[in-house]
């Protein structure tokens, strides 16, 4: 009798701690798929794809000196070393106490170990890291954890994709779980996963981070977009990718 | 109740026959460009060997794949010393002038550019004789669903 | 340091057409932005692009505006003697940029 209600007790906390999925992982599609052919093309070509200048450039940043020595004297060749780090992002990271994205995660190392000054979100620079160390597990499945300390970041992102804001008074879930697949004027509604991030968007011109195109997508609904870095975005990464767990990441992606 | 079937059938139709109707391929005349009639300089282009891809319509006007070709043979006789873009209402109508100093079989060039909204684009092949081929294509150029302000 | 990506074949047959792929980092500014202060950003683009092989010009690039932000071209060469080919070019600002790459004929 008292081993049957310590199985009832163990389901029922398992399903407790079992996360419920709108998107179920078998419906689970790449933001590529919802792209027309020329921005397909241009993804799977990477001597066309103008991310890889970016993954180029973060190679030889790899390689630059710094006061505490280069990426390569601690992580030596980054095919072997980054295999697999940027599907397990964002992470609780022990070093800054926190929930961070890659983007940190690289500062923290410029910082504390690297004793170099910390790179500036968007700026070319920690773009060409942030697409080199990701184009790094190129293929792999996202799969981050989130569990632990993680859980309490994850928790606000999930309440943050189902909130609504702006002037247009739109949740994220509105658009990409509701309504993935419609049109939007002249664009498809995708599944709104972070898996190609950082991404090479036509409109900008330029290679950005997936906390960019999130801050776009509040200016787009007309709510004040969040500052780069703050904590609002990466818990969302964090949802986002839990969301988009076994997906193949892509960076550098592309997209219009 | 069988005429306005029949009625509804001949719309359905009707809309069905427009839109396979093949893209306004240009024919006629070429758009009125000041700096392609500059070029030409009052030659009259054929409009043969020069082909053009572009999509229909561009994901997005910043950015638009093309490419372009010039059909041979060209030995023993002229060959391509310029190719030549024009877009209709962008800004700066001149887009690029590619040149080959030395004699070559493949004219064939990729690249991608930008367009200010839905025009047609014109491409003049240059021989080495004077001699100009022309061909002309529309793009539309839609905007994306939401606006992008960082 | 070097702002592009170049694509040759690793060996190329005598008296045949090449292909040439080059991307360049570039941000083709057109003029007509303006930065979030609504001061209008200058005019910046790659206006002459040259490519040289074994020192003779192979082809030749006049470029505007009209040509996307990080420029891409693709082109053909005819294959001659092994050597390099090696691409030059200059922006509004004055700013010169090369590339070079080995080609093998054989």
């Amino acid at each position: 009798m008292p081993r049957r209600f310590l199985l009832l007790l163990m389901l029922a906390a398992g399903a407790a701690c079992a996360q419920e999925r709108t998107l179920p992982i078998a419906a689970l599609r790449s933001g590529v798929t919802f792209a027309g052919p020329d921005v397909r093309a241009l993804q799977a070509d990477d001597t066309a794809n103008p991310g890889m200048l970016w993954v180029q450039r973060g190679g030889e940043l790899w390689t630059a000196a710094a006061p505490g020595g280069s990426c390569e004297s601690c992580h030596r060749g980054a095919a072997t070393s980054m295999r697999g780090v940027a599907a397990r992002y964002p992470a609780f990271d022990q070093s800054s106490g926190e929930v961070v994205d890659l983007e940190a995660r690289i500062n923290a190392c410029r910082t504390q170990r690297q004793r170099a000054p910390a790179l500036v979100r968007e700026a070319d620079d920690l773009l060409a890291l942030t697409a080199y160390v990701a184009y790094q597990s190129r293929g792999m499945p996202m799969a981050v954890t989130i569990e632990g300390p993680a859980r309490a970041s994850f928790d606000r992102g999930q309440a943050l994709f189902h909130t609504k804001h702006g002037q247009m008074n739109l949740a994220c879930a509105q658009c990409h779980d509701d309504n993935w697949g419609k049109r939007l004027l002249a664009e498809n509604i995708s599944q709104g996963h972070g898996t190609a991030f950082p991404a090479y968007r036509l409109e900008w011109q330029n290679l950005g981070s997936l906390q960019r195109r999130i801050r776009a997508c509040y200016f787009g609904v007309r709510a004040e977009m969040p500052a780069p870095g703050a904590r609002t975005l990466t818990d969302l990464e964090l949802y986002l990718a839990w969301r988009a767990q076994g997906l193949a990441m892509e960076a550098p992606g592309v997209r219009r | 109740m069988r005429s306005s079937r029949r009625r509804l059938l001949q719309g359905a139709s009707a809309l069905i026959a427009i839109t396979c109707l093949p893209a306004r391929a240009a024919e006629g005349s070429l758009p009125a460009i000041p700096e392609l009639a500059a070029f030409l300089a009052g030659r009259m282009p054929r409009r043969e060997r020069v082909r053009m891809e572009l999509p229909r319509i561009a994901d997005n006007g910043l950015s638009v794949p093309m490419r372009l070709a010039v059909s041979g043979p060209f030995a023993p006789g002229p060959f391509v010393r310029k190719l030549a873009l024009f877009a209709e209402i962008n800004p700066v109508p001149d887009m690029a002038v590619f040149e080959f100093p030395q004699p070559l079989e493949r004219i064939e060039i990729e690249t991608r550019v930008r367009l200010a909204g839905t025009q047609q684009i014109v491409a003049v092949a240059e021989m080495t004789d004077g001699t100009l081929f022309v061909t002309a294509m529309e793009v539309i150029v839609t905007l994306g669903g939401c606006m992008d302000g960082t | 340091m070097p702002n592009a990506r170049i694509t040759v074949p690793d060996r190329v047959p005598r008296g045949l057409p090449f292909e040439v792929r080059i991307q360049i980092r570039h941000p083709m500014e057109t003029g007509y932005r303006t930065d979030d202060m609504g001061k209008s950003i200058p005019r910046n683009v790659i206006r002459a692009f040259t490519c040289r092989y074994n020192g003779d010009p192979v082809f030749v690039a006049k470029l505007s505006s009209g040509i996307a932000a990080n420029p891409y071209l693709r082109f053909f060469v005819l294959a001659r003697a092994s050597g390099e080919l090696t691409f030059e070019w200059i922006d509004d600002a004055g700013t010169r940029e090369s590339e070079r790459v080995a080609v093998n004929v054989g």
